[in-house]
């Protein structure tokens, strides 16, 4: 019988480079930045590291078929013959090293790993994201679709759903962005750094319709880390340390948007992430059992989407449960995204899922760099990354707690 | 008796204006042009001609496809094969190329009938289309358009080809070399005084002759003509009087090469009445003629022409035209280049040429692109049925506008469209007013050029508004 990994894996150390436009930094760079802080934070040594999983998309968009095995880590870290397996789930490939690291602990088969996600983005000489040309999945079909593009239907259809007139739709977003950069700004390792106001964001330039620029996260290079060990030796590490709750992946309806009842107003395979995770941790009512969430926001309607897919409030209900309560800022119910999230922490694809575990152990352990965006009595805390684009994602979610 | 049993016709969304020419070039005509869109040649401008003559007709009744054009995509590798699988033809037709005249569709139009004639074929699906490229800034920029028509040629047809002339040749006026990619020109006297004139007057009149027919019995008279000087000369020399003149749509279509003066013919039949009988003339390597008679009544055919006359949007400058045409090098930035998968696509054949979706037999639902189970109930490959959806029409769901791809017509727009019938087309939209795009407003679908990738052509299929 299945008993899951509740309580039986805990973090004890983390690390995370600095996030930005790391022209001075290489992969290999980024990886000894985020691991070496891990390693300090839990106290180890690299030696003791029993095996490594790698959560990358590409890897370093330089490298040959942007494909890295394992040995970007052992090159980097000289760990010699240490197992390190490199694990790709797009954009929840953090959550899935920091999955197959858990798993790894609570099997037996381990009692110290690491979990690492990076990607170097900046070094392919053009601005925006290298997977985004035409004929990445088929050589025609959906050919020239963005990121943006491809979000951006989902604005679309959620203002049309729900009646929301153009502006009050965009400002609605323009709340999310706002509250991102301040967090942003209160954030030392963060990419984006100037706060914005609401104005400045509606008179951007548009990416991509209805979405403008500041509702698009930028591309950034960045990695962090976790260490993880069987709960029951945590303590010979340290007092704070961080327990998994529950986790859960879902690889969504491939063909999601294909489907005509697919209304784009809500991302499948977050709900049924979500639902995995909360069974696992035996969280009926999330909205109170939840003290705050890192969530995949690498577009305004991403945030407000997936807050909603998290099952943290009503469908549709967004705009009067966060943007009129404010509460998604760190004082609020429910805060969300207050480490600046993707949009203005950063999203190094790989990276963004144990950027999300570094977060949540940080403000658990009340120990976020600034305090004027610590959480006060936050105990537990949910990571959310999702792949792919509206009607075709992979969804990975962890919930981390005080033991 | 043998004869066209059905007409269609294509002329693109956009049109380039003489007005624009001026404010680049400092002199430019009275009119417009139209202009095939970035996603256009003469493949995909084939392709919607033929579709619009195929409706309410069997397509499975086709027995061959001849293509007309001198701008086919491809220099080596057939039009008419990939033209025969968007329209979803039978596999065992033959289909093949006319090219390197301006005289290839009615060439082709002859031959299909002669075909008939022979009993070789039952029905014969003629495609004429042509993108030229003018010099820019001459004469013949605002006078080249682009377009397309096609035909079906069967038997016990409304409409006949009572008798024809040809002739044949070796008169060089007009050509382009292996890699011109610009028409070059002898000078535009000789070619009318020694060529164009002399050849078109003699077909005309040794056909008139031959069936014992004079101007008077000619209702229209749908002839070709480099550009509008040229074809008002002829009135004259012609014996015609200025209601028999079919409008060649200069200044709003412009000369359309291998598919021009077909046009005209498809303008003429468009308001014929039954009995009438119509002089068809083609010039280019020697000249045809022909006498078209209407001897029966095309039903609703009618109208295709006028509504893409109608519909349409201007270029707002040149600069596009250049990128739509390809005139200028532009930056090359290190961008990963579009890629294609030759292999992948053959696999894919059937939905991306052919556009066949699976309709479920276990739960009913329509679906695209084709599938190994059900994407709604999960049935087995073999409760799929395939079926062609490339002609249902739909209502847009949803949409982006995309000002950052690298597209020749930015901005992209992204669209999910949702069948009439069920089932849902995520898509490109081409062929729109970025500016009146709305969430339910109908779409059709049309066959494109998707990109450029690995040095080949790439097709599919596109969304656009209603036209």
């Amino acid at each position: 019988m299945r008993t899951g990994v509740k309580d039986k894996v805990a973090i004890i150390g983390v690390g995370c480079s600095k996030f930005g436009e790391r022209w001075d930094a290489g992969i290999d760079d980024l990886i000894k930045e985020a691991t070496k802080e891990a390693c300090g934070d839990a106290g180890i040594e690299i030696k003791d590291i029993q095996a490594i999983w790698l959560g990358t998309l590409q890897g370093s968009q330089q490298s040959a078929g942007g494909a890295s095995t394992g040995i970007v880590v052992s090159q980097t870290l000289q760990t010699q013959s240490t197992p390190v397996t490199r694990v790709e789930n797009a954009c929840a490939s953090g959550q899935e090293a920091v999955r197959g690291a858990a798993y790894g602990v609570a099997s037996g088969a381990y009692d110290l790993v690491m979990a690492i996600g990076v990607e170097k983005l900046k070094d392919t000489g053009f601005a925006g994201l290298g997977v985004g040309f035409p004929g990445k999945w088929e050589p025609v079909y959906g050919a020239f679709g963005t990121a943006p593009g491809r979000y951006a239907m989902a604005a679309t259809a959620y203002f049309a759903k729900y009646g929301l007139p153009f502006d009050e739709g965009k400002r609605i977003l323009a709340e999310i962005s706002v509250k991102s950069h301040f967090y942003g700004a209160r954030n030392p390792k963060s990419h984006l750094k100037r706060e914005i106001t609401v104005e400045e964001v509606l008179n951007a330039p548009i990416i991509a319709w209805p979405l403008g620029l500041f509702d698009c996260c930028g591309v950034t290079d960045g990695a962090a880390a976790a260490i993880l060990v069987p709960a029951s030796e945590a303590k010979n590490y340290r007092k704070d340390y961080v327990t998994i709750k529950g986790l859960g992946i879902s690889a969504g309806a491939g063909w999601g948007k294909e489907r005509d009842d697919y209304d784009f107003t809500y991302w499948d395979a977050t709900r049924m992430a979500a639902r995995q995770a909360y069974a696992e941790a035996g969280i009926k009512e999330p909205n109170s059992e939840i003290d705050f969430v890192e969530l995949h926001d690498c577009f305004s309607i991403a945030e407000l989407i997936a807050t909603e897919s998290l099952l943290l409030c009503e469908a549709g209900k967004y705009k009067q449960e966060f943007t009129d309560k404010k509460a998604y800022y760190h004082d609020g119910n429910m805060p969300i995204n207050v480490s600046g999230g993707l949009k203005s922490f950063g999203h190094p694809i790989g990276a963004s899922g144990c950027r999300e575990t570094y977060e949540i152990c940080k403000q658990i352990q009340g120990k976020a760099q600034e305090t004027s965006r610590q959480i006060k009595g936050a105990k537990t805390g949910l990571s959310h990354n999702q792949g792919g684009h509206p009607g075709r994602f992979v969804c990975g979610v962890i919930i981390y707690g005080a033991p | 008796m043998d004869g066209i049993l059905s007409y269609g016709v294509y002329i693109p969304f956009y049109r380039l204006s003489g007005e624009t020419l001026r404010q680049v070039w400092g002199a430019g005509a009275k009119g417009e042009k139209a202009v095939a869109n970035a996603d256009e040649d003469s493949l995909t401008m084939g392709v919607e001609a033929a579709r619009d003559c195929l409706q309410g007709m069997e397509k499975y009744a086709v027995d061959r496809l001849y293509f007309a054009s001198t701008t086919a995509p491809f220099k080596e590798k057939q039009s008419a094969s990939i033209i025969a699988a968007a329209l979803d033809l039978r596999d065992d037709v033959i289909a093949t190329d006319f090219s390197g005249s301006l005289r290839s569709g009615t060439i082709a139009l002859q031959l299909a009938l002669d075909a008939v004639k022979a009993g070789a074929a039952n029905q014969v699906l003629v495609v004429a289309s042509d993108c030229r490229i003018p010099p820019p800034s001459s004469d013949a920029e605002l006078v080249l358009g682009d377009g397309a028509v096609a035909f079906l040629i069967g038997r016990d047809a409304p409409i006949q080809i009572e008798r024809s002339c040809h002739l044949a040749s070796e008169f060089i006026d007009v050509w382009r070399l292996e890699y011109d990619k610009l028409p070059r020109k002898w000078e535009d006297r000789f070619i009318v005084e020694a060529g164009y004139s002399p050849f078109v007057k003699k077909a005309v009149s040794t056909l008139l002759k031959s069936c014992n027919l004079t101007m008077k019995d000619i209702s229209k008279a749908c002839y070709y003509a480099n550009d509008t000087r040229v074809h008002r000369s002829m009135v004259k020399s012609l014996g015609l009087d200025a209601s028999q003149i079919q409008d060649p749509l200069f200044g709003r279509v412009g000369n359309t090469g291998a598919a021009f003066a077909l046009m005209m013919l498809v303008g003429a039949l468009e308001e014929a009445q039954k009995g009438e009988r119509i002089l068809l003339a083609n010039y280019g390597d020697g000249a045809d003629a022909c006498v078209v008679l209407v001897a029966g009544d095309m039903g609703n055919k009618r109208g295709c022409l006028q509504r893409y006359l109608e519909s349409k949007a201007m270029l707002d400058n040149y600069g596009k035209y250049i990128k739509f045409r390809n005139l200028m090098e532009f930056e090359q930035t290190p961008e990963h280049a579009p890629r294609t998968s030759l292999s992948q696509m053959w696999r894919e054949r059937k939905w991306v040429y052919r556009f066949h979706g699976h309709k479920c037999q276990k739960c009913g639902k329509v679906q695209f692109p084709l599938q190994k189970y059900c994407m709604f109930c999960q049935a087995e490959e073999e409760s799929l049925e395939e079926v062609n959806i490339s002609d249902r029409r739909g209502t847009l769901f949803t949409f982006s506008v995309d000002e950052r791809a690298p597209v020749a017509d930015p901005p992209n727009v992204l669209a999910a469209v949702n069948f009439e019938d069920g089932g849902r087309f995520f898509s490109q939209m081409t062929d729109r007013d970025v500016t009146s795009i709305k969430v339910g407003m109908p779409m059709e679908l049309t066959f494109r050029r998707i990109h450029d990738a690995l040095g080949v052509h790439n097709y599919f299929w596109k969304c656009k508004p209603v036209r």
